[in-house]
Parts: C-alpha cells; sequence; structure tokens
C-alpha cells in the first residue's frame, strides 16, 4: 500500500505543454478521481504515473521512493485500459497468468491467486474463454482480474467504463467502488464524466488544460467550486451564470434584467468596488420555482419558460428572465406551460460568486489543495 | 440480402452458365498440361490427327483427355532425369529463403512500426523504391557480387541470400502495415505486467500478426520456389540447378520432351497448391488485415 505524490510534475511534447506543474498527494487506500475535459492533460498524468510516458519535469513518488527513472514494471502498479487491451489470443486464465508468469511466480502460487482473482470478480466460468467470446462487461472484469491477481500496491484506472453502454457503467462504477474498498489499495481513476468522478472518488482533482484546477471531496468541489471552469464542470444541469455588477456601495449585485441583495458573507469583499464585474453562480436546485418550499433568504424574479425537459422525477426547465438564462427543476405533475411567466425564489445563501477577470470564487477561502 | 438482389437482375440458370464458362476457360490450359504428362508421350499435341479428319477427329484434338494413360513421363522425370536432385535444390534454397526472409522482415516490420529513430522513413521509403526496379536490372551487380567477389556461383546459399534480399522489402512493408494495426495498449498492458521487448515481441505481437506472417511466408517462398532467371544465372553446374532451371532443359536445344516438363511442371506446382490449401484459412484474415476493428 501506497501514497503517491506528484511534485511540479511537467508534460511537454517538443513546445506543446500537456501538463504544467501539477501537485497532487493520493494518499494510502483513497480513491482519487482524475476529471476534466478531453484533452486536459489527465490521462497523460496517469500514464506518467504508470512509466509509459516519460516525465519532463517534476517528480513522481509512489510510496517512500521517487519513481521517476523506475521502470513500469518495478513501480507495482497495475493499470486498467479503457480498451481493456486483453490479449486476443490468450484464454482468460491465460491473460491473468501473464504477469505472474513473467514475474516467476511459482505455478502453485499462480492457480491460488487466479482463481482468488476470478472468485472476487464472478469470472471463474469464464477462464478457459477467448476475450472475443465475452460480452464488454465481462471483458472488463477480466481487465479488472488481471490488476488486482497481482497485487499491486497501486490501480491506475484510464477510462475503464467508457466502452460500456450507460446501463452497464453503472453497475460496473459500483462493482469499482466496492473492489477498492474490500481491496483498500490506492487507486488513481481518470475520466471525463464528472457523474463517475462525484459517484466514486474520495477525492476528485479537476484538471482544465493541463493545470489542477481543484481537489477535495466531491461535496466540497460541488459546493465550494474553486473557479467558474470547476463550478461549471461539476453538477447537471449545469450550474446558472448571470453576470452582475456592484453597486450601493457593495450592497447590491445589478444583473441585466434584476437586482440582487449581496449576502452577509461577500459584502466585506465587495465594498468600495462598485462597477466592478462579478459571475453570480446559482445551482439548478438553489432556484426555486413557486409552489416549492425555498430555504432560507430569497430574492424572486419572473422567468419566462422556454423549454421543458420531463425526466420523469422531476421536470428540467429552461427559461429566460431577460438577457439571462435560467435552468432549474421542477415538480413533474405542474408543469409550466411553454411561454408562460413563473415566479423563481433564488436561495441566496446558496448563491456562488466568482471575479469576472479572474474567474475565481469570491468570499469565503476555496477548499485546501486548490491551485491559483 | 445479396442473394436475392442478385436473383432480380440475373436467373440462376444463366449465371451458372457463365460461371461454368468461365471456369472453364481457367481451367483449359491446366488441364491441357495435365493431359499432356498422362499421356506418356512427348508431343505437345492432345491427340494425333489422322490426314483426312473427321468432325469427331478434330473434337478429339481439343478435348483434354489422353488417348492412353501412362505414368511413364513422371516416373522418367523423376528417375531417369536429375529432377529429384533439382526438386531438393529448390525446396532447400526456397524454405531457407521463407525462413531467412520472414525472420529478418518480422524484426525489421516491427522496429519500423514502433520505434522511432534516424533513417526510419528513408528507410522504408529505400524499400519501396527498390521494389519500383525490376529483377532483370540488379542481375549483373548481383552476379558480380554473389559470384566474383563472396564466391557463391552455383551454391544454395548464393541464391537464397538473393532471393531472400529481394523478398525482404515487401515483406517488411507486408508486415509494417499489420503491426501498425496491432493496438499499442495490449503492448502497454504488457509492460505494466512487466514483459521486456522481447516477450512482448514474441507472445503478444507475433502470435497476433499470424495471418500476416503467413502471406509474408507464402510469398517469400513462392518467389523463390519459381524465380528463373537468378537462378539460372547463378547455378552453372547440373547438380546445383532448381526445379524451374532444369524444367527449361526438357524444351531446350535439340529435344523437345513436352511430356516431361509438363509433369515436371505439375510436380512443381505440388507445394504452392499444397501451401496455399494449408495457409488459406490465414489468407483471407490477412488480405484484409486492419480492415475491421477487432
Amino acid at each position: 500500500m501506497a501514497a503517491v505524490v506528484l511534485r511540479e510534475l511537467t508534460k511537454r511534447f517538443g513546445k506543446t505543454s500537456v501538463i504544467e506543474g501539477l501537485d497532487l498527494e493520493v494518499r494510502d487506500k483513497e480513491f482519487m478521481v482524475l476529471v476534466g475535459p478531453s484533452g486536459c492533460g489527465k490521462s497523460t498524468a496517469l500514464r506518467m504515473v504508470a512509466g509509459l510516458e516519460e516525465i519532463t519535469g517534476g517528480t513522481i513518488s509512489i510510496g517512500d521512493r521517487v519513481v521517476n527513472e523506475v521502470p513500469p514494471k518495478d513501480r507495482d502498479v497495475a493499470m486498467v485500459f479503457q480498451s481493456y487491451a486483453l490479449y486476443p489470443h490468450m484464454t482468460v486464465r491465460e491473460n491473468l497468468e501473464f504477469g505472474l508468469k513473467i514475474r516467476k511466480t511459482p505455478p502453485a502460487e499462480i492457480d491460488r491467486l487466479v482463481t482468488e482473482a476470478a472468485q472476487i470478480l464472478g469470472i471463474q466460468e469464464l477462464l478457459l474463454r477467448k476475450p472475443k467470446e465475452l460480452s464488454g462487461g465481462q471483458r472488463q472484469r477480466v481487465a479488472l482480474g488481471r490488476a488486482i491477481v497481482r497485487k499491486p500496491s497501486v490501480f491506475l484506472f484510464d477510462e475503464p467504463l467508457s466502452n460500456l453502454d450507460a446501463k452497464l457503467r453503472v453497475q460496473m462504477r459500483a462493482e469499482i467502488k466496492k473492489l477498492q474498498a474490500r481491496l483498500q489499495v490506492t487507486s488513481i481513476y481518470v475520466t471525463h464524466d464528472q457523474v463517475e468522478a462525484m459517484t466514486m472518488g474520495h477525492r476528485i482533482a479537476v484538471l482544465h488544460a493541463g493545470t489542477l484546477q481543484q481537489v477535495g471531496t466531491p461535496l466540497e468541489v460541488y459546493e465550494r467550486p474553486a473557479n467558474l471552469f470547476v463550478a461549471a464542470f461539476i453538477g447537471t444541469p449545469p450550474m446558472n451564470f448571470v453576470e452582475a455588477r456592484v453597486a450601493g456601495a457593495g450592497e447590491t449585485l445589478q444583473a441585466g434584467s434584476f437586482a440582487l441583495p449581496v449576502p452577509a458573507r461577500l459584502r466585506a469583499a465587495l465594498r468600495g468596488r462598485d462597477g466592478a464585474r462579478v459571475v453570480v453562480g446559482i445551482r439548478p436546485e438553489n432556484a426555486v420555482p413557486a409552489g416549492r418550499a425555498p430555504r432560507g433568504p430569497c430574492h424572486r424574479i419572473d422567468t419566462t419558460v422556454e423549454i421543458a425537459e420531463p425526466l420523469g422525477d422531476e421536470v428540467v426547465v429552461h427559461a429566460r428572465a431577460g438577457e439571462d438564462a435560467l435552468v432549474f427543476k421542477q415538480d413533474p405533475h405542474r408543469p409550466a406551460a411553454i411561454g408562460s411567466t413563473l415566479a423563481v425564489d433564488l436561495e441566496l445563501d446558496a448563491l456562488h460568486f466568482f471575479d469576472a477577470e479572474t474567474q475565481r470564487r469570491l468570499g469565503e477561502d476555496p477548499p485546501s489543495g486548490a491551485s491559483p | 440480402m445479396a442473394r436475392s438482389r442478385r436473383e432480380e437482375h440475373l436467373p440462376h440458370g444463366l449465371l451458372h452458365a457463365f460461371l461454368l464458362a468461365t471456369v472453364a476457360v481457367t481451367l483449359y490450359p491446366v488441364l491441357w498440361v495435365v493431359t499432356i504428362a498422362l499421356s506418356g508421350r512427348q508431343s505437345l499435341a492432345l491427340a494425333d490427327l489422322p490426314a483426312d479428319p473427321g468432325t469427331f477427329d478434330r473434337l478429339r484434338a481439343i478435348l483434354p483427355w489422353p488417348s492412353r494413360w501412362s505414368w511413364d513421363n513422371f516416373r522418367a522425370v523423376l528417375s531417369d532425369q536429375p529432377f529429384a536432385t533439382w526438386l531438393l535444390n529448390s525446396a532447400l534454397v526456397a524454405i531457407a529463403t521463407t525462413v531467412v526472409g520472414v525472420a529478418l522482415s518480422c524484426t525489421a516490420a516491427y522496429a519500423f512500426s514502433r520505434f522511432k529513430f534516424p533513417g526510419r522513413r528513408a528507410g522504408m521509403m529505400s524499400f519501396l523504391v527498390s521494389q519500383m526496379f525490376p529483377g532483370t536490372l540488379t542481375l549483373i551487380p548481383l552476379y558480380i557480387i554473389i559470384v566474383q567477389w563472396l564466391g557463391l556461383g552455383s551454391t544454395r546459399l548464393g541464391l537464397i541470400i538473393v532471393y531472400a534480399t529481394t523478398s525482404i522489402p515487401f515483406s517488411v512493408w507486408m508486415l509494417k502495415g499489420y503491426f501498425d494495426t496491432i493496438p499499442r495498449e495490449l503492448e502497454e498492458a504488457a509492460i505494466m505486467e512487466g514483459a521486456g521487448p522481447g516477450v512482448i515481441f514474441w507472445r503478444i505481437v507475433l502470435p497476433l500478426a499470424k495471418p500476416a506472417i503467413a502471406i509474408t511466408a507464402l510469398f517469400s517462398f513462392m518467389t523463390a520456389w519459381n524465380e528463373f532467371i537468378q537462378a539460372a544465372t547463378f547455378m552453372d553446374k547440373e547438380e546445383m540447378y532448381t526445379a524451374p532451371v532444369g524444367l527449361r532443359f526438357f524444351v531446350g536445344g535439340f529435344q523437345q520432351q513436352w511430356g516431361y516438363f509438363a509433369a515436371g511442371s505439375i510436380i512443381v506446382s505440388i507445394p504452392v497448391v499444397a501451401l496455399f490449401f494449408y495457409l488459406q484459412k490465414y489468407l483471407v484474415s490477412g488480405l484484409t488485415a486492419g480492415s475491421v476493428k477487432g
């Protein structure tokens, strides 16, 4: 078991910088999810930890040793690939045994380890089949089996669920989480899917354009996004953003079509900055249509309903307040008619504020571990 | 789907008639050779025409069916003539060419496919360019190198070297193209499990490249087995002839032993046909290599 520490990790291909000064500490036995849009450098970071990609700058430590120059086989890590990368010409058993045989594990021990891994994943029946005779979910299990059979001290997952259909993905998501909890192995999991990140990680690290945006528990990142990018990336439907200007000696925010009283926690920061531009973030669940009970102090605005998307348990309403678009959720049994006017209460205590220039969160300090 | 569409356009009977005609046209020359070989005679004609041929005689003359069946030609070719020695020469040269050619091509193609090194592009291009010139163009320089410099005239080794070097460029291109389709992730997975380059090459890449290797091997073997001009140039001594060179001497000079020639040709084609049958399962998948994502 081991912690994984990235210090000032940098990766450049020629002049193109993929990762710039990444600092990240994955604690022992932790399930860390690296999440970000495609091209943000998350897979490259993972491949550097694996040893498949050379390190341009900085250090990677696994346990108490720096592994920059250590070949992949000696890093004691196992990786699950997006395409599973099962050897097509070998049976499931041979796939599982491959690494053990290379490491010259005694045959009896190989047998015991393979049986154990197969049992954990429920693939005992499949051991004699070839990968092409397996379903997507079964292949995924075999790929996991190949990772756990060696009992490495770190698991690396590179978007392992993206080839599965939606239903199977939800199921395997839970299985991987259970597996990690059971085996208690430090894990780094790369995904572009923020739902996977939220549901699976002990902590999540949000990457964008090769730099770390924020690290924290799913709830921390959701409730206190460090900047506009994180705020927009995490959460479905995504957070609403409304541009506003500071007015009334820092006591009011003037948006396009409505004014918002500034909550107490922000007043100090905005005092004397009349005219400064601020982005107000409103989570869909904090814009409460009339008829539902809002929490805490509210500010009511009128919106015009443009689209209603029924999801069964609720309706996602796309509305407009003057110039500003607003998405919120509504009771499925009392849907608003398209084009109608609907009053919406904005829960003031749950609003997020960002500096329009720096895009950083205003108010209380962002959670520890975030980079500027 | 395909079947029903075809039926809309063409009635079955007509289609079969057309296909039968095609088969007949394709097979006729082969049957002719078989007939001559099995006639026990040395004549090129299928049958002797009488002085005043009737319609039936004329028809008889084009029907590939010997008037008398006999294995004499085969017997004579294999015992009275040194044809068995020539066959052995051909077999040794072709097999060695295949082994040497495929072994070198596999390793070279893998390097070209996976490693970045100076001269990679230039190397592949020079292989391609070398394929643009006909073999006869290199005949004289090869003769000087093999016979005069290396002293390998009339030796099997000399011919093996010539054949292997000429087959390698094509083989490398073929194999590199196939190796490129093998996902890198498979090799990375093996690296993560502790496999070195040798293990990856032998246990992951080569087994997956079987179809391409089969084609390459078949190509190398056939080229070496059928080649005539170079063999005729380098092999001066009669006991070192390969089968194609030997065959030519049945119908050159003072005698026209078409019966021996036909019997010899049939014997020569048997190994290639057998090889095709054996490798056909790979051929189908090899020729469509990379067209479908596994």
